[in-house]
This record gives C-alpha cells, sequence and structure tokens, in this order.
C-alpha cells in the first residue's frame, strides 16, 4: 500500500510548514527544533517570542489548528500538515487589528515582550467567545504572563475590545 | 533523529515494532522541554499526531473510553466532565490553557509522573489502560500500568491506545495543593470518588508515594458511616478521621518541591475537605 503522504523525515532535512496561510520550506534543520526555534530562526518570524522554553510564559502563544498552543512545546516537524497561524497575521497590513489597538490605547504594552502572545490569546478568545465574563478572561489569559505593565491595562483592552465590537464604545 | 508521522494505528504498530526504541510523542508539553534544554536526543521520535482516532471519545455500556490524545481541554468539555467531574477537576488544574489544548491523559499516563494530576483520580475511578502492539492488545488496571516514578509496564513495542473509566454515579472531587493555584506541579492531591450504586467511598493520593497510593483502609473504614439514603455523612469526626486514615497511606519523601512532613500534613487536610463536599 502506498502511502499518499511521507511519514518520516531524516536527521537533516527539508519540509514544508503551513503558516499564516503560507507554505514555507524549512530548509536543511534539524528535525528536532521546536516550533518556536523554526518559526524564528528558519523563517523569520520574530513576532513570537522566546522566554521560557517550557511552557510557562505563554510569549510564543500560536493557533496550531485554531488551538492556543505553546510554540516552544510544538515539534515543529510533527507540525506539517497543520495549519499554524503566528502574531504576525492578526493585523491585516499595515492596520492594527482592534485587540493590538486596544493594548495601545490603554496602556496594556510596556516592555511589549508579552505582547505577542497575549494578542493571539485575546484574539483567539474573542472569537470563540465575542462576550466573555471577567473570570473567563483572566481564565483565558492565566497562560501568559506579563513581568512589566501589569494585568489590569491588558483586562481593560479587553474590555474595551468587547465594548467597541457590541457597538458602544 | 527521524520523525515518524504514521497516519493509522496500523502503520505506528509496525513502525514500533520494527524500532521498539522509538520515543512517543503524543502532546510533547513534557517532551519537548526535555528536547529544549538539551536532556533528550531520541534517534526516533514516533508522533501520533495523525491518529484522529485517539483523540476521539465514547461511552461504552457502564464506560467512559477515552482516546490516548484526548487533550486536558476535552476533559473539561461538559459531556465528559459531567461522566467524570474528578477527572475534569484534575485537568482543570493542569498548566495552562495553552498546555491544557495540548498535553494529553495518555501522555500523563506514560511520563507517570509522581505529581501527574491523572493519576490519582484514574487511580480512584478504578481506569484500566489499553495497549496495543503489533501481536495484539492487553487491558491494565492502572495499579499494573505505573509501576514506579516515570516508570511503566507498557512494553516497547506497545502504544497506550485509551483509557477505560467505570462510570461512578456521586460526586468526585480532586483536591491539589502547590506553591500556587496556576500553572503549578502537586506537592500533594487527593481524590474522592463517590459511587452511591455500590455504596463505595475511593480515595487516592497524588506526590505522595512513588505511584499514586490508594487509601483502601480508610475506604473500608468509611463507607459504613455513611448515610447512604440521604447521601451524607452528619459527623464532621468521620471526615477528621478519614482524612487522618487517607495520610497514613501515604509514603511521601523530601524532595525540592516539599517536605515528607508537609505531604503528609496536606493528605489529611485535603482528604478531609474532599469527603466532606462529597458527603
Amino acid at each position: 500500500m502506498t502511502e499518499t503522504n511521507p511519514t518520516a523525515w531524516p536527521a537533516e532535512s527539508t519540509y514544508a510548514l503551513r503558516v499564516n496561510g503560507t507554505e514555507h520550506q524549512v530548509p536543511d534543520s534539524w528535525v528536532g527544533e521546536s516550533l518556536l526555534h523554526v518559526l524564528r530562526e528558519r523563517l523569520g518570524l520574530y513576532g513570537s517570542k522566546n522566554a521560557c522554553e517550557q511552557g510557562e510564559c505563554g510569549s510564543c502563544t500560536v493557533l496550531v489548528d485554531g488551538r492556543p498552543v505553546c510554540a516552544c512545546l510544538e515539534l515543529a516537524a510533527g507540525c506539517i500538515d497543520a495549519d499554524v497561524r503566528t502574531v504576525e497575521c492578526v493585523a491585516a497590513g499595515e492596520l492594527l487589528h482592534d485587540v493590538q489597538a486596544a493594548l495601545l490605547a490603554e496602556g496594556g504594552v510596556q516592555c511589549g515582550f508579552c505582547t505577542p502572545g497575549f494578542v493571539v490569546a485575546i484574539s483567539e478568545l474573542l472569537d470563540r467567545s465575542p462576550d466573555p465574563g471577567p473570570l473567563e478572561v483572566r481564565e483565558a489569559l492565566s497562560g501568559n504572563l506579563c513581568r512589566c505593565t501589569g494585568y489590569s491595562r491588558i483586562f481593560e483592552a479587553v474590555t474595551s475590545v468587547v465594548e467597541v465590537r457590541r457597538g458602544r464604545p | 533523529m527521524t520523525v515518524l508521522l504514521p497516519d493509522s494505528l496500523d502503520r505506528a504498530l509496525a513502525h514500533l515494532a520494527a524500532e521498539p526504541g522509538a520515543h512517543v510523542l503524543a502532546g510533547g508539553t513534557d517532551f519537548m522541554v526535555e528536547v529544549n534544554y538539551g536532556h533528550r536526543r531520541p534517534e526516533t521520535v514516533l508522533s501520533l499526531r495523525r491518529l484522529d482516532d485517539l483523540r476521539m471519545w465514547h461511552v461504552e455500556a457502564s464506560h467512559v473510553v477515552l482516546g490516548a490524545c484526548v487533550t486536558y481541554a476535552q476533559l473539561l468539555d461538559p459531556a465528559l466532565a459531567d461522566l467524570m467531574p474528578g477527572l475534569a477537576q484534575a485537568a482543570r488544574t493542569v498548566g495552562s490553557p495553552q498546555i491544557r489544548s495540548t498535553g494529553t491523559i495518555g501522555g500523563n499516563l506514560s511520563t507517570a509522573s509522581p505529581a501527574g494530576d491523572m493519576l490519582p483520580v484514574l487511580a480512584a475511578l478504578d481506569a484500566e489502560v489499553v495497549l496495543a502492539s503489533s501481536t495484539g492488545v492487553r487491558t491494565l488496571a492502572l495499579s499494573e500500568f505505573v509501576t514506579g516514578p516515570k516508570r511503566t509496564a507498557r512494553r516497547a513495542d506497545e502504544l497506550l491506545i485509551a483509557v477505560r473509566v467505570p462510570v461512578a454515579n456521586g460526586p468526585q472531587e480532586y483536591l491539589k495543593v502547590g506553591v500556587r493555584n496556576a500553572m503549578v506541579i502537586a506537592v500533594a492531591s487527593v481524590a474522592v470518588v463517590v459511587d452511591h450504586d455500590g455504596r463505595t467511598v475511593r480515595a487516592a493520593l497524588g506526590s505522595c508515594g512513588p505511584v499514586p497510593v490508594r487509601c483502601h483502609d480508610a475506604e473500608s473504614w468509611v463507607a459504613p458511616l455513611v448515610d447512604w439514603d440521604a447521601r451524607r455523612i452528619d459527623d464532621p469526626r468521620t471526615h477528621e478521621a478519614f482524612g487522618v486514615r487517607c495520610a497514613e497511606a501515604a509514603r511521601p519523601i523530601d524532595d525540592h518541591r516539599s517536605t515528607a512532613a508537609y505531604r503528609s500534613h496536606a493528605c489529611r487536610v485535603l482528604a478531609r475537605r474532599a469527603l466532606a463536599r462529597c458527603l
């Protein structure tokens, strides 16, 4: 029986990943690399940030098949066939996405390191649950650590997006 | 390193038969940390990512059958949480939303860390694990499967494909102590399962021994003291004494996370509290 898809990759290999709707070749990389490493160091997508490499901080949050995950805990070569969405595809072109604009307007960005992870996590939450309660917001963002801005302004940014989208700013 | 991505269970089992040393990758939330930090470099990784059937669950007579790649997030789905509330509570204490949408029940069992949150609940639920190889399928009780800290009875050519959980009619509770509430590894944990039909109370401890510890003495002691018609225990001293008896079953150690003495104390308090919430 022939296999419709290749099922094994050797140590030094080239494979393709679909990131933000575009097929990217990952050339000559070690197949044990994390998705985060491949995004940043092989594909030049520096939006997802690298801090803990153990799934604690959430600054590398991306969507894999629609689920928010830590890119540092995904084996990149295991994501062949998956739909990977990073912070780079949240905004359409030069125009900020409303979540990004609200984080700026509400003072939810200070050093900015955790911001991309928050942008992905907040966008995913509001796509799934357009009018979340305060506990739902806290729970959804509990995997994203911020060490300088403080969470209050980030939560305020979420509230403002919800209100604007509801049509009563 | 070679990464294998079989698209059927048969192919996965054939790969494992041909190369029993392959590292099986489920969610990867434990494994990738070790790879990222250079602690692990297996020659072959067998990813279960394409085995869609392993992400499914169904009810079969009096059992819930969970595919090995059912995630913690799936366990929080009300349809599953209603059937196994204790398991849902435990799943909710694991990591963050990102971890819960990635980590799997089969991975938690196969890693077999004494602090694994699924382990005490599944022990209290009398769960079984289903192991498949190219030569056949066998089912083991959880107590037979987890043989030591990070050690299991899985043969290198076998794949954990499912967890079978008998549905218990009654309240369940999972309580966990760590240094904080979110994103924390258990210092001690207690699972209590009440079965109104069988008129039994079952309890198990996590992070308090090399494997999940069932509290058989406490269970058989407390069952006759339950008012099964009213579905409650009236005397709070029974809750207290149950906690003491559960803690006596603990076999905790001192380590970098806590001390044996504190773990025993925590077991006593958590078991009392869990029973009081159930009955």
